[in-house]
């Protein structure tokens, strides 16, 4: 399981996820995602190769020239001729051109399918995947590794190709030309095989570690910058650097390894060859000398093992993009394959329209990391909401309330028993009807950077993707209603109202204000549930009277599950249920449980009561 | 429009001087970035001289091994030639190929010191920055900024410097041997620069655009991304994943096209280099076959002169290909450049007056303070508050107490008036004197990825574990803490280290706790405790307060009762001054508040 390993991963380093899959495994994972693309490539490798073999055309050509027409003096023949030289020229770059043109697409193709689909399988993955994985790791996913795959088949891809094709052609030439000698020039290079396989262990794992510490990297960027101000006002700034800087280092190290082992590939690299022609040389001399090849064929011999050196270097630096390729597959595949947990049962239906009972049957609920010897967080919770009731859900700090709020709209899934609404599992609808029949409120107010209105109407696409005016005037009402209930309309004193675009996590406004508009979004869904977490906490007594005011006249038709911590809070419920150890302990109204409920007292009674 | 720090960082129709400013601001920031490594470059350059003198004498050699050693094998049975050849040969391969070794290492050693330097740069930098620059700037454009803008520098170090510079060696010199060998043979040559010079520029003039432009789009894609996996919560409550997906693939679009016309321009410029050398080798090998055939020129030269006319272009698509992902990094670096050129409005005093014993008085001098230049929040605040006082602020979102609270904090200095401690501007106060003296906890109390003990440690650098403990049990964290799998050592991001809104409030207060300032602000640092644990935190918070200066925002008037005095702000007045008592006594808006909120217990 990819998220287990990702922690058992010491700090520091990423998670190695997938058992290390070959270089060529790895990339052959690319081609089904480039399947139509294919015929593209082919004829782009087949078109680099006309390049090269027009490449090699010119030279005869200027042999002609030089031996024909220059040699005898008919100039009649030099203009045909140069323009032939001129043509094949134009060819060769209309060639490259043409490659380069077919390759592109492919390549941005790729790269855009990719980072779409990362994007679209990050946003199915549970939260519980979220909550595991460091967002530097994600990101780096999303950006540079799909980068490094598009890099690897628009360049590499090809170039691997043509130089492997012109390889096999270029030794099949130099064992027609004298098999002597060309066995002892593959033989010559076999020492390489043995190198290259050493070095593509090698520089494996360490382009991946260079990949995983980048992430690593970027997600002590985000942090630094999403905690700014917890370093600002300890002044941790230097702390910080300090801690970037280390992983800075390390990741500076890892690639300082890669260019090392880079130096020792291409060191071989060059070398083999050579000594291949340096044992050739003398041999081909003696060959010679006895009579074995004639001068001509020797000299054609060694001029087509110099071709060779070109497409021979350039596997070098082929090799590590495609080792990097690869890893950086599989880092994207160790995305792509972890199975989305919380799905639809197959033929899932909508949740029908009913009058919202939600009720808690036996619930038991872990994380799924959580130790074996540790109780369930939820351990069979029962606990029955009835349409239009407001129930109250007290319970310590740590007690698991915001875990039972998360079950309702399936953020998380229970692990035993189940919930219903109207009777129907919520396993059994669908996920989108569900999460619009049941609206949340959650205790950090996250707010998106777009404008206030958008936010407020998040969960309401039926209305604001509308072009029919009907529909467009309700959502005008809808927010009016939603801002009004939550005490909202400081909004329409911003710069441009309701259109006003919140700074990225709703920053530039304060706790209370954030945690209102995340209490108008909630409202703006006009759900059959509502279930708020603790959403009144940031607001100041005013405030809160108003809003509790307000919310009165909502609440007084949607079930509502809401997380309390005060007993201002509370009284907006019908009933509480004391959350107490994974299980509801008693459930009643605020004084019922004052009188009989000595932990409900506990939990709730303010300092002032407790002295009375 | 400015073209100064980040501002017009999402435009990419600059006019030719703003163009020109932001590549100069790129330039010189790539300038003071390679001149530490300056020595390690020039190094670097004649290993590539020395590999590329080898790397062109090997088939030489070959060549004078068939036509010498060979013909005195053949005529005179003599092999010392041949075998000197060899050796030779042998020589140069070891030298050219430990030299293409040392220059890998050397190349990445500059590469990666150059990064290195940029990065601490861009954090530092971003860390110095006040708050009204991250207050408004993107925090997904900052992240952007740390990685993949610095990434295409390294793609840039990574090859460039090699193939720029033995680009331009082979060209020097075979342009040299060219002249030397046939003048008249070069003027075609010559002829060539003019197209390419003007294609070049065509080139440089529209890839500067486009780079831009992906620079850009990339960003945007790193602002949505991150903001999405962030509040991943909210996105799926309120189902906006599939407008998400649309809006995400909108952005990859738009740098899928953005880099689709990068690579274009340069699937243009590259062959279009290409065809001016086609030209040139068609006239130079035209203008000398009839020079050949009227005797006025060697067969031998003609043919030296179109090698070298031909080997005169081969490196320009190494030259073009560095000058390509040049551009893209200068287009990366301007961006960069741009954030490094802003400033920080809170500036630390260059001559700091020393704070040794710091008691912890403040005042307020007539401080008048908006966020921008169209909206007061304290339109003129005076106010002092002794050493040793525990103040809580009472009044509405928007009157302004979390205003104060920054500018003590000095997260932001007074547009007119002043602060001070112990008589001490704020401004005259070094920054590592402040954040020791005063501290502030926010209500959203973020958690760095690590440990619990990390997280409280954070208060206090180098806080033993005895230390850690003791602030945890003094604000009431301690007995959750324990119920971790891991305890103190529970990594917060896993196993279970899931802690609930108040659970991390605790522990931000801990923090607070172990860092032990002189005056300490709490900003709506209890909103999210339940009852028991605020009771603790309060217990705890009796003690730490009794010595040192507080300043508690909290709408629970429960917390007030432990403060000396209430002040009641309203639009960025205080409105109400006094102890507890009094104010409830007395007929103003406290006294309602207190009642409504009794109330409300029942």
């Amino acid at each position: 399981m990819t998220v287990q390993s990702a922690q058992e991963a010491p700090r520091g380093t990423a998670p190695l996820a997938t058992a290390p899959l070959g270089t060529v495994r790895s990339l052959r994972r690319v081609f089904p995602l480039i399947q139509g693309a294919m015929p593209r490539l082919i004829i782009g490798m087949i078109i680099a190769l006309a390049a090269a073999a027009t490449a090699l055309t010119i030279p005869l050509a200027l042999r002609w020239l030089v031996e024909n027409p220059l040699a005898t003096g008919d100039v009649a023949q030099i203009l045909p001729a140069v323009g032939l030289i001129f043509i094949l020229g134009l060819a060769e770059v209309t060639f490259i051109y043409l490659r380069r043109w077919l390759v592109l697409g492919p390549g941005v193709f790729l790269e855009g399918k990719m980072r779409n689909s990362i994007f679209i399988h990050l946003q199915k993955l549970p939260v519980s995947f979220h909550d595991s994985w460091q967002s530097g790791q994600l990101l780096s996913r999303a950006m540079g590794d799909i980068s490094t795959v598009r890099r690897w088949i628009s360049f590499a891809f090809v170039q691997l190709f043509t130089s492997t094709i012109m390889l096999i052609a270029g030794f099949s030439v130099l064992f027609a030309y004298n098999g002597l000698l060309g066995l002892i020039f593959l033989v010559a290079s076999l020492p390489l095989i043995v190198i290259s396989l050493r070095f593509q262990r090698r520089f494996t794992k360490l382009a991946r570690s260079t990949q995983d510490q980048q992430g690593d990297l970027a997600t002590t960027v985000e942090e630094s910058v999403h905690g700014i101000r917890v370093l600002k006002s300890f002044g941790r700034a230097g702390e910080a650097l300090e801690e970037f800087l280390d992983q800075a280092a390390i990741l500076r190290g890892t690639e300082l390894a890669k260019g090392r082992a880079n130096g020792q590939m291409w060191f071989w690299m060059l070398l083999i060859p050579d000594v291949g022609f340096a044992i050739a040389l003398p041999l081909g001399i003696y060959q010679a000398s006895l009579g074995n090849i004639n001068v001509g064929t020797l000299i054609a011999f060694f001029a087509t093992a110099a071709l060779l050196k070109g497409p021979m270097q350039s596997i070098a630096p082929m090799m590590s993009m495609s080792i990097e390729a690869g890893s950086a597959l599989n880092r994207y595949y160790d995305v792509m394959n972890t199975p989305i947990e919380i799905l639809e049962v197959r033929g899932a239906q909508e949740v029908p329209a009913g009058p919202g009972a939600l009720v808690f049957e036996d619930v038991h609920f872990r994380y799924e990391d959580s130790p074996a010897d540790h109780a369930d967080l939820l351990d069979g919770v029962n606990l029955s909401i009835a349409p239009g009731e407001t129930m109250a859900l007290v319970g310590l700090t740590g007690s698991g309330k915001t875990s039972l709020t998360a079950l309702t709209t399936r953020l998380f899934d229970v692990t035993g028993g189940r919930i219903l609404i109207d009777g129907i599992d919520i396993r059994e609808v669908t996920i989108d009807s569900l999460r619009s029949r049941v609206a949340m409120a959650f205790e950090d107010a996250t707010l998106f950077s777009i404008s206030v209105r958008d936010n407020v109407l998040l969960g309401r696409e039926d209305l604001t993707d509308s072009t029919d005016p009907a529909l467009q005037e309700r959502a005008g009402a809808v927010l009016d209603q939603s801002l009004d209930v939550a005490q909202a309309d400081f909004v329409r004193s911003l710069p441009l109202g309701v259109d006003s675009v919140i700074g990225e996590e709703g920053l530039n406004l304060s706790g209370g204000q954030r945690q209102r508009l995340a209490l108008a979004r909630a409202i703006a869904m006009e759900p059959s549930i509502l279930v708020l977490d603790d959403p009144l906490s940031a607001l100041d007594v005013t405030t809160e009277a108003a809003v509790e005011k307000a919310l009165r006249q909502v609440l007084a038709t949607t079930t509502a599950l809401i997380v309390a911590h005060r007993p201002s809070t509370v009284m907006l419920a019908d009933r509480v249920a004391l959350l107490h150890e994974g299980r509801i302990l008693d459930v009643g109204t605020h004084s019922e449980l004052l009188a009989r409920c000595p932990e409900y007292r506990n939990v709730i009674a303010s300092l002032e009561e407790e002295k009375r | 429009m400015s073209v100064t720090g980040v501002r017009g960082e999402e435009r990419s129709d600059f006019t030719v001087n703003e163009g020109k400013a932001l590549r100069q601001r790129s330039l010189s920031l790539l300038g003071s970035l390679l001149h530490p490594v300056r020595v390690r470059v020039y190094f670097t350059l004649i290993i590539v001289v020395i590999s590329t003198a080898a790397q062109v004498a090997g088939p030489a050699l070959l060549a004078l091994g068939i036509d010498q050693g060979l013909t005195q094998v053949l005529d005179n049975n003599n092999w010392l030639p041949a075998e000197l050849i060899v050796v030779a040969y042998i020589l140069t391969a070891l030298v050219s190929s430990s030299m293409m070794a040392i220059y890998m290492r050397s190349s990445a050693l500059i590469s990666q010191t150059v990064l290195l330097d940029l990065r601490e740069r861009v954090f530092t930098h971003t860390q110095n920055l006040s708050m009204s620059f991250h207050e408004n700037y993107t925090s997904g454009r900052i992240i952007a900024r740390q990685t993949s803008d610095i990434e295409t520098l390294r793609e840039l170090l990574d090859g460039g410097l090699s193939s720029l510079f033995r680009g331009i060696l082979l060209i020097t010199f075979t342009a040299v041997a060219l002249v030397a060998l046939d003048p008249s043979s070069a003027l075609p040559l010559l002829v060539a620069l003019i197209p390419c010079y003007f294609l070049t520029r065509w080139f440089s003039d529209t890839s500067k655009k486009q780079f831009r432009e992906a620079r850009t789009f990339s960003a945007r894609l790193i602002v949505q991304f991150v903001e999405t996996m962030t509040g991943i919560r909210a996105v799926k409550a309120f189902r906006r994943e599939a407008r998400n997906e649309a809006s995400y693939a909108i952005g990859v679009d738009d740098y899928k096209e953005a880099n689709r016309k990068v690579i274009r321009l340069f699937g243009t410029y590259d062959p279009g280099l290409k065809v001016i050398g086609v030209f040139t080798l068609a006239s130079v090998l035209l203008l000398g076959s009839f020079r050949v055939a009227n005797g006025a020129m060697e067969v031998g030269v003609l043919l030296a002169a179109v090698l070298y006319t031909r080997r005169f272009f081969e490196p320009m698509e190494e030259l073009a290909m560095f000058y390509n992902s040049f551009q893209n990094a200068s287009s990366a670096l301007e961006k960069v450049s741009g954030m490094l050129e802003e400033k920080p409005t809170v500036l630390e005093p260059e001559f700091p007056t020393a704070l040794v014993h710091p008691r912890g008085s403040l005042d307020f001098n007539n401080v008048t303070f908006g966020y921008n230049s169209s909206s007061v929040v304290l339109p003129n605040l005076d106010l002092h508050i002794p050493a040793g006082q525990t103040i809580a602020m009472v009044g509405t979102t928007g009157a302004g107490k979390s205003t104060l609270a920054k500018l003590v904090a000095r997260f932001y200095d007074p547009v007119e008036g002043s602060v001070e401690l112990d008589g001490i501007e704020l401004t005259q106060i070094a920054n590592a004197d402040l954040r020791r003296t005063i501290v502030m906890v926010t209500q959203e109390s973020y958690l760095f990825s690590g440990s619990v003990a990390d997280n409280i440690g954070l208060g206090k650098p180098g806080a033993t574990p005895a230390e850690i403990e003791s602030a945890a049990r003094a604000v009431g964290a301690h007995d959750f803490i324990m119920r971790l799998p891991e305890g103190y050592e529970t990594d917060v991001n896993k196993r279970g280290g899931r802690l609930s809104a108040g659970q991390r409030q605790l522990l931000s207060f801990a923090r607070a706790f172990i860092a032990d300032p002189t005056v300490l602000i709490l900003d709506e640092a209890t909103a999210s405790l339940d009852i028991p644990s605020e009771r603790l935190v309060q217990h705890g918070l009796q003690t730490l307060l009794a010595d040192r200066t507080a300043i508690i925002i909290a709408h629970r008037l429960s917390t007030v009762a432990i403060a000396d005095r209430v002040l009641v702000m309203e639009h960025g007045d205080i409105i109400e001054d006094g102890s507890p008592e009094e104010l409830i006594a007395g007929t103003g808006k406290f006294a309602s508040l207190h009642s409504a909120w009794r109330d409300s217990l029942a």
